[in-house]
């Protein structure tokens, strides 16, 4: 964190090149030069929760005016898809909202569905779900526990990394890998799940709510949580709307708004749970609607695997999906698909599609475009974090700096996506 | 009626003849109207009790390099109320000059319009907070665009260190100083 002190308005001469950059990088205007201190937060702070920099202008310990700068961690995704086929460029979706793989995997597959027009089988419809939904929970939980450390609270942290490390040893036993899965393909799934899955997943239904409880006991009447969260932050729904805020952000400002009831994608249609709502739109409201999920996802997932039958996971199209191992030493037919997927991959038709599904962050949409080859011809993300960060002035301005950092953990942003 | 037709009939009966095109793929409407008249159709399609598109949820460019109109900007509305979704195209001939930004209407607007100024060089008109956002203030280009190549780095061994350490644009002190602790790691064939 670097302090920079400017100098008088009309004196442009005294301005050096830190100043001008933190200018220039952010475009904020400077209310008073004279009065006011200018500080450079990150973007190696640890509660920036990644390499954001925000550029905050200070009278005395209140925030009058902050802008984001952003671009840290550019990797130019979008970019690179455009030169990969439709499946090569399935991992690059993996790095961009690195706490929550499986949604990303998600969107980005179900907008090449789209595109292709085809229909998965009840199987993997089911399985996407119950992996979307424990990656909704270990998102949260890494999101509680940083909110939670940047407010003081070590011990919460310490906690939900250990329930994560759960769920993260369920995704390596699905895709033999804890983090960057790829497990989602277009027509189904990379492949079954194997048969220490669904015991695995069950006994995290049973030990989970308990641990719940033990976060709601540490923090819900935690007297400094609350000092620190309660009408701090405040947005009000039509603001959160005209901002395009999106997922627990936006319910917690008491907009009733959830993807996976009011526009169901993938199967949601078939499942009863309830979207948690908050009224008050500050941060501790966007802290209960989260709390809140953690429940609504286990009962997602309680359904979900009673429902789940045997049966293919993948669907029969030799075209897009590549054909069982085991039948490469019979047919013709299959070894030609199989080498004609590897060395070309599967044309998509001309056009263009927008999916959204709902992630742990918000609304997270896929516009792809195909022009009839093999590779996309433009790849877009709608990312969450991205839309919701440029309300954080408007949450907290006129507030201490102490606030600012307890409203970047309540938005729950994660660098990896909005620089991409 | 459902909601995709309703939508170009409500258009058409308060502003007659901007709907170019509607047009269908894989259940979602896209309408394409014409650059001038979007800041229009949008105030509609939002303030409209029957349609109430209240959300923006996003702002996509894209590059169609050997076409003209080479650069087409889509419009992602949600309707909260009505559960619906639509696409709003316009086609932009010259990106410097292109559509009027909608700032006015969706707040939002301006933090998008941002990265499809940097990542595909669409100027908006009337946005005023246009500036590289994820690349460097310096940076020439835009790297979305089909004629943006593609960059890469090659690969230093040790044989060739020297010869492509020298291509590089970078600061070339710090090249020297590594140069020759990879040399003292590494002795080149010719030492």
């Amino acid at each position: 964190m670097g302090l920079v002190r400017t100098p008088a308005r009309d004196n442009i001469q005294e301005l050096t090149v830190e100043e001008l950059r933190a200018k220039v990088g952010t475009g904020m205007e400077i209310l008073d030069a004279e009065e006011h201190m200018l500080l450079s937060m990150g973007p190696q702070h640890p509660s920036t929760h990644g390499v954001l920099r925000l550029l905050v202008e200070l009278d005395g310990e209140t925030v009058v005016n902050l802008a984001p700068d952003i671009g840290f961690l550019h990797t130019g995704i979008e970019k690179n898809m455009e030169s990969k086929r439709y499946l090569q460029a399935l991992v690059m979706t993996d790095r961009m909202d690195y706490l929550s793989p499986m949604t990303n995997n998600m969107a980005y597959i179900m907008a090449i569905e789209k595109l292709l027009g085809i229909d998965i089988t009840p199987r993997a419809q089911t399985i996407r779900i119950i992996l979307a939904e424990l990656s909704r929970i270990s998102s949260h939980l890494v999101w509680l526990g940083t909110h939670a450390l940047d407010l003081a609270a070590m011990s919460v942290f310490l906690y939900c990394f250990r329930e994560r490390e759960y769920l993260l040893d369920i995704y390596e036993m699905v895709a033999g890998q804890r983090m960057m899965v790829s497990y989602y393909r277009p027509g189904g799934l990379w492949r079954d799940v194997p048969d220490e899955f669904v015991p695995a997943v069950r006994h995290f239904l049973d030990f989970f709510p308990a641990k719940i409880a033990d976060y709601e006991a540490l923090l819900d009447r935690n007297p400094i949580f609350l000092a620190r969260t309660k009408d701090v932050g405040v947005i009000s729904g039509e603001q959160a709307v005209a901002w395009g805020l999106s997922g627990p952000s936006m319910r917690g400002s008491g907009v009733d708004w959830d993807n996976r009831r009011d526009m169901p994608y993938g199967g949601y249609e078939q499942y009863d749970f309830a979207v948690p709502v908050e009224q008050e739109g500050d941060v501790y409201a966007r802290y209960r609607c989260r709390m809140r999920e953690f429940r609504e996802s286990l009962s997602i997932v309680r359904q979900a695997l009673d429902r789940l039958k045997p049966g293919p996971v993948n669907i029969d199209n030799h075209k897009i999906v590549p054909p069982p191992r085991a039948e490469l030493g019979r047919s013709m037919e299959a070894v030609i698909h199989h080498f004609k997927l590897w060395t070309e991959g599967f044309c998509a038709p001309a056009g263009y599609v927008y999916h959204v599904i709902e992630s742990p962050r918000g609304e997270i949409g896929c516009y792809l475009r195909g022009d009839g080859g093999n590779k996309p011809a433009r790849v877009h993300f709608r990312g969450p974090s991205y839309v919701n960060l440029a309300s954080l002035p408007l949450m907290a301005k006129n507030r201490f700096v102490a606030d600012l950092v307890s409203v970047i953990g309540s938005i729950d942003i994660v660098l990896g996506e909005i620089d991409r | 009626m459902t909601h995709d037709e309703l939508v170009v009939k409500i258009i058409n009966e308060n502003l007659p003849g901007v709907v170019e095109e509607a047009r269908d793929f894989r259940g979602e409407r896209t309408i394409v109207v014409p650059k001038a008249r979007l800041k229009d159709v949008c105030r509609l399609l939002r303030d409209d009790p029957a349609l109430r598109y209240d959300f923006l949820s996003d702002v996509v460019a894209d590059d169609y390099l050997p076409d003209y109109p080479r650069f087409a900007v889509s419009y992602h509305l949600l309707s909260m109320p009505n559960k619906h979704r639509l696409r709003v195209r316009v086609w932009v001939e010259d990106p410097d000059d292109g559509p009027e930004t909608l700032a006015e209407l969706w707040p939002i607007a301006t933090w998008l319009e941002m990265e499809v100024y940097d990542l595909m060089g669409v100027r908006f008109a009337g946005n005023g907070s246009l500036r590289r956002l994820f690349l460097p203030e310096d940076w020439q280009g835009h790297p979305l665009r089909k004629d943006y190549p593609l960059g890469y780095e090659e690969v230093q061994f040790s044989f060739n260190w020297r010869e492509i350490d020298a291509k590089k644009p970078y600061a070339k002190v710090v090249v020297q100083v590594r140069v020759q602790v990879q040399e003292e790691v590494f002795p080149g064939p010719g030492t």
